[in-house]
């Protein structure tokens, strides 16, 4: 007999979807929506169809670097609940299918934007990526539980590499939303890893939780938080901000710091007794927090465009 | 016995080729569109490798 549905290997070959799967989607969405706004913000103005060239260059290495990761971690991810479906540990795309697909997405993408935008951007997509799969995934993921504060700054790349398309050089506006990016990072992940913890413990990364224990993550969370506070606020007051921008950045650290300061006060048996439900919610709010003050910041652009917004 | 031409499997994997040759076919629009709107908006009256105008600088702030 010759049903080809008996033979497993052919059963559990790859979609088309499972290759975009490999580009970590919804980390592309989110370099997508900080570089676009990155660009934006920029002081001098992108012709629409470089800049989405451009910014869709930007994406596709991100996303290389997604299935280069992939490719490092698949140990790891094979034994987490959360990552467990990725399609190496599903058995669906062969490990040196995503290095291969990785490294040539990673070479199309730095050359694609050094000709699309400027060789400086294309150098930051680079260094990114080499941050994100090298410096992050093979060094620092499994040695140390700073991981997430270093590791993050590649997540903190995108908006200065949308402002040096459109610039073609650096400045400080840019390197504030990478500071907003890098801060907030570490307590995103910490408030993930207190509910998570079983996952990372697992899979013998050393997440600050696993290694310095619940309340030093607490106290760091809340220490971070305070530093982001200051710094997205202040962010209001130079040239990207604005009266929206602040009025957003306000209201959204005070909550953050009144979540932060919850998560300082609680120990784990009130953590416990209500499945971390003050956690989950800082969690929840963190992802708000990103995305409402990079939109502030497209809003400034925007009205600036027609002669409002800004100071 | 019949032999079924089309399997899941077949149309799996005709997706996956589908996928790759729009994708590829966009590529190469993309590239041409990319090419058109770089030689319009280059200045090919201006020596290679001289400065931009003085109002083209301004801009920068």
């Amino acid at each position: 007999m010759t049903d080809v549905s008996q033979t497993p290997a052919l059963e559990n070959e790859a979609e088309l979807g499972d290759y975009f799967a490999l580009l970590k989607p919804r980390v592309m969405q989110l370099v997508v929506f900080t570089a676009l706004v990155g660009m934006l913000a920029a002081p001098q103005s992108v012709h629409p169809v470089i800049g989405f060239a451009s910014i869709l260059f930007v994406a596709i290495g991100a996303g290389a670097s997604g299935a280069l990761n992939m490719w490092w971690d698949a140990d790891i991810d094979a034994v987490m609940r959360r990552t467990a479906k990725r399609p190496i540990p599903a058995g669906k795309v062969q490990p040196g299918e995503a290095l291969a697909l990785g490294v040539a997405l990673s070479g199309l993408s730095v050359m694609m934007l050094g000709l699309s935008a400027n060789l400086l951007a294309a150098g930051m997509l680079l260094f990114t990526i080499f941050f994100y799969a090298v410096v992050y995934s093979m060094w620092l993921k499994r040695a140390t539980p700073q991981n997430i504060v270093i590791g993050g700054a590649a997540g903190a790349f995108p908006p200065v590499i949308g402002w040096i398309i459109a610039t073609g050089s650096f400045s400080v506006e840019a390197w504030l939303m990478f500071a907003l990016i890098f801060m907030w990072t570490p307590p995103h992940f910490w408030a993930l890893a207190l509910f998570m913890r079983s996952d990372y413990d697992d899979a013998n990364v050393p997440m600050l939780t696993v290694t310095h224990g619940r309340p030093a993550t607490r106290r760091h969370i809340m220490a971070y938080t305070v530093l982001l506070a200051v710094l997205a606020v202040g962010t209001g007051f130079t040239a990207i901000g604005g009266y929206i921008y602040l009025g957003v950045s306000v209201v959204l650290n005070l909550l953050f710091l009144i979540g932060a300061w919850r998560i300082w006060q609680r120990d784990e048996v009130a953590a416990e007794a209500d499945n971390y439900l003050v956690e989950r919610k800082f969690f929840r709010l963190s992802l708000f927090y990103l995305f409402l003050h990079f939109g502030a910041i497209l809003i400034e652009a925007t009205l600036r465009t027609w002669g409002m917004g800004g100071w | 016995m019949a032999i079924r031409a089309e399997h899941e499997i077949h149309s799996r994997r005709k997706g996956r080729n589908v996928g790759v040759g729009l994708m590829l076919g966009g590529f190469v629009v993309l590239v041409m569109v990319l090419t058109f709107v770089k030689i319009t908006q280059t200045d090919f009256t201006r020596a290679p490798g001289t400065a931009n105008p003085p109002a083209a600088v301004e801009g920068n702030n």
